[in-house]
């Protein structure tokens, strides 16, 4: 299973309709296990119907005018009409939907609408399943468990799965290897730590979360000066071709208040909050620095509400500080 | 009172509506893939019928197939017979007439059908005509029943073309709407004005059922959303 976290408008949407065949691309090949979906210098370019590709979309696509058991027949590809009608059944019942086959999807919840489209396809016995941001629909208490029933879902199929998002926290939970879109390519792909701990470009960082991000100056190989924040940081080992640095909310440390000594330790001047549900959102500007820029930090309601100082002295272990390529 | 006006508009107006239905849906589907510039050409000319007058219809399509034009001369030496002053000579015309109608409103209702729709149809397999007939015209069926009910209604209205290739023949080629004006013109008064009622009956329960569905369609449709 790999999944596409990309912006909206990158291209991961249109990467999965060229795989179903939905969209044709301009050149370049597309294989399928040991099938050729598509080669723009063979002109071999497969109708949907051949592709055995099952897509699920956004808002599911069901047919409106069909019930649910209806919608599910039109999923299996071979067998007499009881035979169709009996292996929808199952694979209805296989996805909780007893009781609903008679239902048109105008009444059936976001979830089951979600399993029937879901069933449909499966039933389709698909070799890749593609999933376009199949949570995006649904009300944000519902996606939890709806997620955790799909993961399950996903793992029955054992398939090669493609699931594409723009939520890093649904790509991360969800799946173990992940690639980062940007401008219709890839630029990063690898197993979700190592993705998530070494964001390769600016763009990367941004999708996965990282609020504060900074060009710099290399001063020396372990050294750079961020430019945004007025800031000379220490870093593991930096090369040329890095062009800024982001550190994530949730890795700046408190330092010790009375020490500014230490690596990486700096003064700063607290200029606002922002209260999230269960954390501050600390905005911090650096002693010194002349613009508005400022520091994101991530803190504990307990212990900012204990604190709740006018100045702040935070560090920043070297071996958090993202190196970003442009 | 001889029933055959009634009859004769009946069957031309059914006739007509059934052959512009599928040309119509045709039409509006293939129309829509085109390139721009030949789609809006197309688009001109077959929304041209729907603002000539029926009379230059009426005119035009005599030049194609009167008895001393190419193709009426044509059929005539092959087949032995003439087209006009036939009582289905009307449905040439009426088809004509009532095409637009038709056109127009399947092709408003195929723009508004979701595309997903077909693609996840594509993806699981479905035929291209089974998307077409199982599931975009049932999405779209309320345009594309209010466009053949309209295209109905104008058919039995059609005169102009109407008499001037079918002429008025009684028993032959009347219709409803030739036998008003051909009694109007003899002075029987009271004779035109039943037939003036049945019109105005006949248009008025199609028109009545074109609402009692639509009335129908949108219940079913807010029940769907609550």
């Amino acid at each position: 299973m790999l999944a596409i976290l990309g912006a909206s408008g990158c291209g991961k949407s249109m990467t999965l309709k060229c795989i179903a065949g939905i969209e044709k691309p301009d050149r370049g090949r597309i294989v399928l296990d040991d099938t050729v979906l598509f080669d723009s210098e063979k002109h071999i370019d497969l109708k949907p119907q051949k592709r055995q590709v099952g897509y699920l979309f956004q808002q599911y696509a069901l047919f409106p005018n069909m019930t649910a058991l209806q919608n599910v027949i039109c999923g299996v590809r071979v067998g007499s009409k009881a035979e169709k009608k009996q292996r929808a059944m199952e694979m209805l019942s296989r996805l909780h939907l007893d009781g609903c086959e008679n239902q048109k999807p105008s009444q059936l919840s976001g979830g089951q609408q979600q399993r029937c489209a879901l069933a449909r396809i499966l039933v389709n016995e698909p070799k890749v399943l593609l999933l376009d941001e199949p949570f995006s629909a649904l009300d944000a208490h519902l996606r939890f468990n709806t997620e955790r029933q799909v993961e399950n879902i996903i793992k029955e199929f054992g398939g090669t799965v493609i699931f594409v998002s723009h939520d890093r926290d649904e790509v991360f939970r969800l799946t173990d290897n992940i690639a980062v879109m940007e401008n219709g390519a890839l630029s990063s792909m690898g197993e979700k730590h190592e993705v998530f701990s070494e964001p390769m470009t600016v763009g990367g960082a941004i999708l996965t979360g990282c609020k504060n991000i900074s060009e710099i100056d290399i001063k020396a190989p372990d050294k750079v000066f961020a430019k945004d924040w007025g800031l000379e940081l220490m870093v593991p080992e930096v090369s040329d071709d890095i062009k800024a640095v982001g550190i994530r909310m949730h890795d700046i440390i408190l330092a010790d208040q009375n020490d500014t000594t230490a690596v990486n330790s700096f003064s700063c001047k607290v200029t606002g909050e922002i209260e999230n549900p269960f954390s501050y959102s600390i905005m911090l500007h650096p002693d010194g620095l002349d613009s508005s820029k400022y520091i994101l930090m991530d803190l504990d309601k307990s212990e900012w509400n204990k604190i709740r100082a006018d100045k702040l002295i935070i560090e920043i272990p070297p071996e958090k500080v993202l190196l970003l390529k442009q | 009172m001889d029933l055959f006006p009634l009859l004769n508009s009946l069957r031309i107006a059914a006739i007509s509506t059934v052959l512009v239905f599928f040309l119509g849906l045709f039409f509006a589907y293939y129309i829509a893939r085109l390139p721009k510039v030949i789609k809006g050409i197309l688009d001109v000319i077959l929304t041209l019928p729907l603002v000539l007058p029926p009379t230059v219809v009426g005119y035009l399509v005599l030049r194609l197939v009167g008895p001393r034009r190419v193709i009426g001369k044509f059929i005539q030496t092959i087949f032995g017979f003439t087209i006009p002053m036939t009582w289905w000579s009307a449905i040439i015309v009426t088809v004509i007439v009532i095409f637009p109608l038709m056109y127009r409103t399947a092709r408003g209702a195929f723009e508004s059908f979701d595309n997903t729709l077909m693609y996840s149809g594509q993806t699981l397999g479905l035929s291209n005509s089974y998307i077409f007939w199982r599931i975009r015209l049932p999405y779209c069926r309320q345009g594309i029943l209010a466009g053949t009910v309209l295209a109905f209604a104008r058919a039995l209205g059609e005169y102009g073309a109407t008499s001037m290739i079918a002429g008025y023949i009684p028993g032959h080629t009347a219709t409803i709407s030739t036998t008003v004006y051909a009694l109007w013109k003899n002075n029987q008064d009271s004779e035109a004005f039943k037939w003036v009622l049945v019109n105005i009956a006949i248009s008025a329960v199609v028109l009545l059922a074109v609402n009692l569905l639509e009335r129908k369609e949108r219940k079913a449709a807010n029940s769907s959303v609550s």
